[in-house]
């Protein structure tokens, strides 16, 4: 076999050396894929009793007043977008999407939350469980409020196997089958964090928001768009409305003590 | 002239011997496998690019089990569907592979494909790996976009499986024409696999949610610069070899219809389906046929590039001592 001219060993090395660098940067990809996950695992498991949770700052409920009022849409409500649910037979539910509920009275699956004001105060975490239920192929409800720490009951009243995969920011990330006759799942997150997506990959129209704060000062509007906190001690406060499409709105509030304050909220429907 | 004078040589001697130096005979079977193989393979990128469009990725949400077992057939509702069926056809595919490595190494003189036979079982194996991270890390924009890169990849060597141990491959003696411009026919070809891939990286990283649409609409420019100037070089100087034209011919007919493809899919996802409450059929459909025309259309630059590596080798010239010879294949 006659030597190869010194061009071809250089091409030979060149080759060499772009198939090494090609290997070299497929091995970059998938360890910034990893860190990335890495990132988010290394957070604490998010059970209620992971840590002592601090004692609750006491709240003379002598003083307590309330702040309740009324989110409406600004402009004409877009028309409600329809499901196709065909491709699971066992789905039976209402066929209509649920990102923008609104009419005259209200808007609907607003979540409203004392976002500042509350200094350090500490709140004890409650024992009972939020109930999330999955039924007609759907989440109930659509928009939950949760406080950090607080268990979340996760329920499958369908004939047909859910999956439920929370796609959070800030808390761990999780992804759980639920076949339809299993016991409840329980969850709880750690971190507080403002719509909180969380989807079922096998029906993909099934979508709600989870929201996770540390005070118990949080409601989330009904279909005509009313909503109430209560149980709040005297002081100034900043009311944070967030929508799934069409964003956070805050406004500034003053509640003496015992006071009924009411804040109405609007929203541009040209916003989405 | 100086004492120097002008040599012309050729620039392919590795071509003659790496290529065509082993005197190999056809196997009609093993390349009617090898075909098989590389259409099946067509056949998973298919049913990848579903379980994406279809958002379907994590409806079964273990690997490698699915929903705790290995091939028990699921309740093929919604996503589960689209994700389980993946599975299958991708294991079926690390079977044939691995058929296809095992018969190449009994049958095959050439040693270089008997090593890219084993370089596509890595390849496959590396594959299901990346699927399986996919699920169990929750689909992270680069794990994922680094499956749809390997799956590509993967096809490309088995199509080159496929047309080395083809009867043209194995038995033709190549027309040989030497390419004097600059940048050599061969240099384009190379430049529009590196650019097809940069677009795959970044539709890949477009579509698992780690970048944003426009630097692919961007980069498809370049590409599609690119592609017109190597089809339009290889079809006007070199249209004579069948070999050169017609991989060249239908190159441009897929950068054309990837174009148009890519079009409808920007509008139906992007422009139209931004805000569709469930992914709607004329984006899934628009989507996979992209992705799968994609596939074939850097495929289809590949073998051009390797055709062009055989038939149209790079004269280069270099001044040595000694006679002027005229170049010829080694």
């Amino acid at each position: 076999m006659p030597k190869p001219p010194r061009k071809v060993y250089t091409i030979m090395k060149k080759t060499r050396f772009a198939m090494l660098s090609l290997l070299a940067l497929l091995g970059l990809f998938l360890l910034a894929g990893c860190n990335k996950k890495e990132t988010s695992e290394s957070q604490p498991a998010a059970t209620p009793s992971a840590a002592p949770a601090p004692a609750a700052t006491p709240i003379d409920q002598a003083t307590v007043g309330s702040v309740s009022g009324a989110v409406k849409l600004d402009g004409a409500a877009p028309k409600t977008q329809k499901i196709d649910m065909s491709q699971d037979p066992a789905c039976k539910g209402t066929n209509e999407a649920e990102n923008v509920v609104a009419d005259k009275d209200g808007l609907a699956n607003v979540f409203v939350y004392v976002k500042d004001g509350l200094g350090n105060r500490t709140f004890d975490v409650p024992k009972d469980p939020v109930v999330l239920d999955q039924s007609g192929c759907r989440y109930h409800p659509h928009v939950l409020g949760v406080m950090a720490g607080q268990t979340v009951q996760i329920k499958n009243d369908d004939p047909t196997t859910h999956n439920i995969h929370p796609t959070p920011k800030d808390n761990r990330e999780w992804n759980e089958s639920q076949p339809p006759t299993a016991a409840p799942i329980e969850k709880s997150f750690a971190r507080e964090e403002i719509m909180l997506p969380v989807k079922c990959n096998q029906h993909p129209w099934m979508k709600m928001y989870i929201n996770v704060v540390k005070s118990p000062f949080y409601a989330v509007t009904g279909p005509g768009g009313k909503y109430e906190i209560k149980g709040l001690p005297p002081g100034d406060y900043t009311i944070a409305f967030v929508h799934e499409k069409l964003g956070e709105q805050d406004q500034k509030v003053t509640v003496g003590p015992k006071e009924a304050k009411t804040v109405d909220q609007s929203f541009k429907a040209g916003g989405m | 002239m100086s004492q120097s004078v002008l040599k012309k040589q050729i620039g392919f001697w590795a071509k003659e011997h790496v290529l065509k130096g082993i005197t190999t005979s056809y196997n009609r079977r093993h390349h009617i496998f090898a075909v098989f193989t590389a259409c099946f393979t067509f056949l998973v990128i298919v049913a990848g690019a579903s379980v994406t469009s279809n958002d379907a990725g994590l409806s079964v949400p273990d690997w490698p089990t699915s929903f705790g077992y290995l091939v028990k057939v699921p309740h093929l509702v919604g996503g589960v569907r689209f994700e389980w069926s993946h599975r299958m056809v991708a294991g079926s595919l690390v079977v044939l592979t691995l058929a296809i490595a095992a018969w190449t190494l009994l049958v095959e003189k050439r040693s270089w494909l008997r090593q890219l036979a084993l370089a596509a079982l890595g390849t496959v194996i590396a594959q299901a790996i990346l699927g399986g991270m996919t699920v169990l890390f929750f689909q992270p924009p680069a794990v994922s976009s680094a499956h749809a890169a390997l799956a590509q990849t993967f096809f490309c060597i088995a199509v080159c499986i496929a047309m080395f141990t083809g009867q043209k491959w194995v038995e033709e003696v190549p027309r040989v024409e030497f390419d004097r411009r600059r940048p050599g026919l061969f240099t384009l070809t190379l430049l529009s696999i590196v650019v097809l891939y940069v677009q795959l990286i970044l539709g890949a990283m477009f579509r698992h949610r780690g970048m944003s649409w426009w630097p692919h609409v961007a980069h498809a420019l370049v590409v599609t610069v690119v592609l017109t100037w190597t089809a339009v070089r290889a079809l006007s100087v070199y249209s004579k070899i069948e070999a050169v034209r017609k991989p060249a011919l239908i190159m441009l007919s897929l950068m054309i219809a990837q174009l148009c493809l890519g079009f409808a899919a920007f509008l139906t996802r992007v422009a139209w389906g931004r805000d569709a409450v469930q992914p709607e059929l004329p984006m899934v459909i628009s989507t996979v046929a992209h992705v799968a025309v994609g596939a074939l259309l850097l495929a289809t630059t590949v073998v051009l590039s390797i055709q062009v590596w055989r038939h149209v080798p790079v004269a280069f010239e270099e001044r040595v001592p000694g006679t002027e010879r005229t170049p010829q294949a080694a």
